[in-house]
């Protein structure tokens, strides 16, 4: 029996040029980089030099205070660049690709044989272990941690993400055989949404399954957590992305560490929008060639364009995004009186515009911020679209007044930046609330430690 | 739409650091903001934005009130014209109501927009919008013949004593408008209280005639029930009263935009409504008041005030259980006031602020038992 759970708040904002159900392959050639901004949390330390040739698994850089969390190398290849930035601060390693893919072996496991600290090592070895994050803080797991649960959430609610049933698609086997090797940790919770309901998803076994309908932000697992059961001061819950569980399955079956995603290249500034195989760390310029409808005034987002990373073409597909999206820019738009104008092709949740009588209509809207930065004016308006038990606007006057106690109390245990992102999206004040939740968290984290 | 832009960008480095006209900056990026949308874009955070700001929820705002303010105008006209026993048409009377009003509005803006300017330039911030809903307030919650100097101390007092100095729109504790209506109250309350007369006395550009000072005409209010007012024209709202107040139909349809576009709260609305006609009819029933209880309601600036002023986002409660306290006690008050002092014959303006003082204690109790089920939820896992 699937618990259902329903989720009044929120907001979907339909953008034009959703990714179609079309999987193409790229090709493995170039250069390949692995950013440790990737790894939030992560005090990078590389363990490769310029010139070393590495294979596919092989680590690239590790974790300065728990030296047994890596980041592996999704290719072969020879190490081209380790570049540094200010007090030479990690910033990427670049690895060319060989024309034949070498992998490093670690063997193949059966789960049901391995106890909650094999897997933990062999995560840990095949740097699959750095993709798993935790609550609170929103960072890299600690090893060392026992958490209390951990959380997948197998649909994702944002404008123009991917659509996880199409990287699960032929991937059934692995995907269960990763969920396996997490229930050996801890507790697994797996979330669907409604459209999940009747596929090979909620035949998932060793785990218990909820069922989430709701808008956006519902598919965030921070959200499903809070509703199922509320992180609280001194719990940890581990977090991971639903397709790196099938990595995790691969690993086990093959022995080997394959980073290859379903990636959704999305956005109306892109030809033909539709899914590709990719592995991370892919150069952005050889996934986007001759797909982009124009080649100025565009915005290139590693992610979707609500928690997404802003990216160009010289860029690499950042290791935790499951779709890339290219928006158009705007800074070439000159809107007059924009304050009283009925603005038909614009967004907003609020009825001053028009796109509540507008159906199922798609938009395509820009990035520019349509406004100026205000003191919060409007009440409610973040805690419309946050469907958690939070008092959206305290905790963030918290934050910024950096009263530590207050944070605490109203619940930013719960919270991650992406669970501001909608909130973010509909602010009359225009406030930049990821980054100031993302700021209380660095704060507070570094109190306790 | 290129010249506009073109304009902007040729004047622009006369405002920027050394230029000519650099202590204007804050006034630049003002007019720029407002015939341009900026195109800004986002640098971290989200790509894409809501297109609601809050130029535009101001001007939602400004423009619910235009049925008050116009009306308003015709109202003027109406009962100078009636006083002064001369025909007159619509339109003359209408005119007669704009000429009085619109140097009342001029001077609002003059004098608060131009502190917030040099506030913008002083603090290098962006000028904010707050003030051109405050700014049309003022005037229409002001009886006609206030001078036009009085009300400009009143709204200097107001905007830098009520706002600038707690940060500005946004950090303010009480209703700035209705501030600047208390400290006119409080400093030259002959004027204010509503038993002298609420009609405009001098003719303007022609229109209407002087009236002599000894005609006098207090507000319904004021006069008890001793010369009854039909629910007709309370509604319709030829009364004499504060500009904005007397009509019901025109300050409804500012209630359905503001509700309509969820700009202001109908919680906090409609429990203002249900406090004041409740406490109303428990004291119409034990004889303390001779109007029933919807007479309450549609007289003074009762339905203005739960309208336009008790929903005013900033200083009103902001959790959403709150705002269904927030707004019954406002009424209760209001009526409260008018029926049991002597003194003030309308008590919507205390009861707001009185409100506005406590709305934080409000939001308080609310935000404490989110806090508190998190403790105990806590203390269950310990």
């Amino acid at each position: 029996m699937i618990r259902t759970i329903k989720i009044k708040k929120g907001l979907d904002i339909p953008l034009m040029g959703a990714a179609s159900g079309v999987v193409k392959e790229t090709r493995v050639e170039g250069i390949y980089s692995i950013e440790p901004q990737d790894f939030y949390g992560f005090k990078p330390k590389p363990v490769v030099k310029e010139g070393d040739c590495v294979a596919a698994g092989d680590p690239l850089f590790v974790n300065k205070e728990i030296e047994s969390l890596k980041v592996v190398s999704p290719v072969s290849g020879k190490v081209v660049a380790v570049e540094r930035g200010e007090r030479r601060k990690l910033l990427s390693i670049k690895v060319e690709a060989d024309n034949v893919q070498r992998y490093k072996e670690f063997g193949t496991r059966d789960v049901t044989q391995m106890n909650c600290d094999e897997v933990k090592a062999l995560l840990l070895e095949s740097g699959l272990f750095a993709f798993v994050h935790q609550r609170p803080f929103d960072i890299v797991a600690n090893p060392g941690d026992s958490p209390r649960a951990i959380f997948v959430s197998a649909f994702n609610t944002m404008p123009l993400a991917q659509d996880f049933l199409i990287a699960y698609k032929d991937n059934e086997h692995y995907f269960q055989l990763g969920i396996n090797a997490l229930g050996r940790i801890a507790p697994v919770t797996l979330c669907l949404n409604e459209k999940e309901r009747d596929t090979e998803l909620s035949k998932t076994e060793n785990a218990e399954l909820y069922v989430i309908d709701g808008p956006n932000p519902s598919g965030n697992v921070g959200v499903q957590i809070n509703h199922i059961s509320p992180i609280n001061k001194g719990e940890i819950v581990w977090t991971i992305g639903a397709e790196e569980l099938i990595l995790i399955g691969k690993l086990l079956e093959t022995g080997k560490v394959d980073l290859t995603r379903t990636i959704a290249l999305a956005g109306s500034e892109v030809k033909e929008p539709s899914y590709f195989k990719a592995i991370i760390g892919m150069s952005l310029n050889t996934l986007l060639e001759g797909r982009l409808c124009r080649s100025q005034h565009i915005r290139i987002i590693n992610g979707n364009p609500l928690v997404g990373r802003v990216a160009g073409l010289s860029h690499y597909l950042s290791a935790r995004a499951t779709e890339v999206t290219v928006i158009p820019e705007g800074d070439d738009n000159d809107e007059v009186l924009g304050w009283i104008m009925p603005r038909l092709n614009d967004f907003s949740k609020n009825r001053s515009y028009f796109s509540w009588l507008q159906g199922k209509k798609k938009y395509n809207l820009d990035a520019r911020i349509k406004g100026g930065e205000r003191h919060i004016i409007m009440s409610g308006e973040y805690d419309r679209v946050l469907p958690m038990d939070i008092y959206a606007g305290y905790l963030i006057k918290a934050i910024l007044t950096a009263d530590l106690d207050r944070m605490e109390m109203l619940g930013i245990y719960e919270v991650a930046p992406e669970d501001f992102a909608v909130a973010e999206f509909v602010d009359s004040s225009k406030l930049e609330l990821q980054r100031i939740v993302r700021e209380g968290l660095d704060l507070l984290r570094k109190e306790l430690e | 739409m290129n010249i506009i832009k073109n304009y902007f960008d040729k004047i622009r480095p006369n405002f920027e650091p050394k230029g000519k006209l650099h202590a204007f900056r804050s006034v630049f990026e003002g007019f720029e903001s407002f015939l341009l949308v900026p195109n800004t874009t986002s640098k971290n955070g989200v790509s894409i934005h809501d297109a609601i700001d809050s130029k535009r929820i101001m001007s939602i705002v400004v423009i619910a009130l235009l049925p008050a303010l116009l009306f308003g105008m015709y109202n003027i006209g109406y009962q100078h014209y009636m006083k002064a026993e001369i025909e007159g048409s619509l339109l003359e009377m209408f005119s007669y109501g704009f000429l009085v009003m619109l140097p009342k509005i001029i001077v609002s803006y003059l004098v608060g927009l131009g502190i917030e300017f040099i506030v913008a330039q002083y603090k290098k911030e962006e000028i904010q919008e707050g003030y051109l809903v405050t700014g049309l307030i003022v005037p229409l919650i002001l009886p006609v013949n206030c001078p036009l100097w009085m009300m400009a101390v009143a709204i200097a007092f107001a905007v830098i004593f009520a706002k600038e100095i707690f940060g500005g729109t946004g950090m303010n504790i009480f209703n700035v408008a209705l501030v600047a209506r208390a400290f006119l109250f409080f400093s030259y309350s002959g004027k204010m209280t509503g038993d002298e007369v609420w009609v405009a006395k001098d003719s303007v550009l022609g229109l209407g005639r002087d009236l002599p000072d000894s005609v006098t005409m207090a507000t319904p209010l004021a006069q008890n029930g001793t010369d009854a007012t039909s629910l007709y024209d309370m509604i319709v709202g030829l009364i004499p009263g504060s500009v904005g107040e007397t009509s019901v139909i025109a300050i409804a349809i500012g209630a359905i935009i503001l509700l309509w576009t969820g700009i202001a709260s109908w919680k906090i609305m409609t429990s203002v409504f249900v406090g004041g006609g409740l406490t109303a009819a428990l004291f119409f029933a034990a004889g303390q008041t001779p109007f029933e209880w919807y007479e309450h309601l549609f007289l003074g600036g009762f339905c203005f005030g739960a309208v336009f002023m008790a929903t005013d986002p900033v200083t009103s409660a902001r959790t959403e259980g709150g705002k269904y306290i927030y707004g019954l006690l406002i009424g209760v008050i209001a009526v409260v006031v008018r029926v049991l002092n002597p003194g003030y014959p309308e008590g919507m303006m205390l009861a707001i602020l009185f409100m506005n003082m406590f709305a934080p204690l409000i939001d308080y109790c609310f935000v404490e038992r989110n806090i508190g089920k998190r403790m105990k939820r806590l203390k269950n896992v310990d």
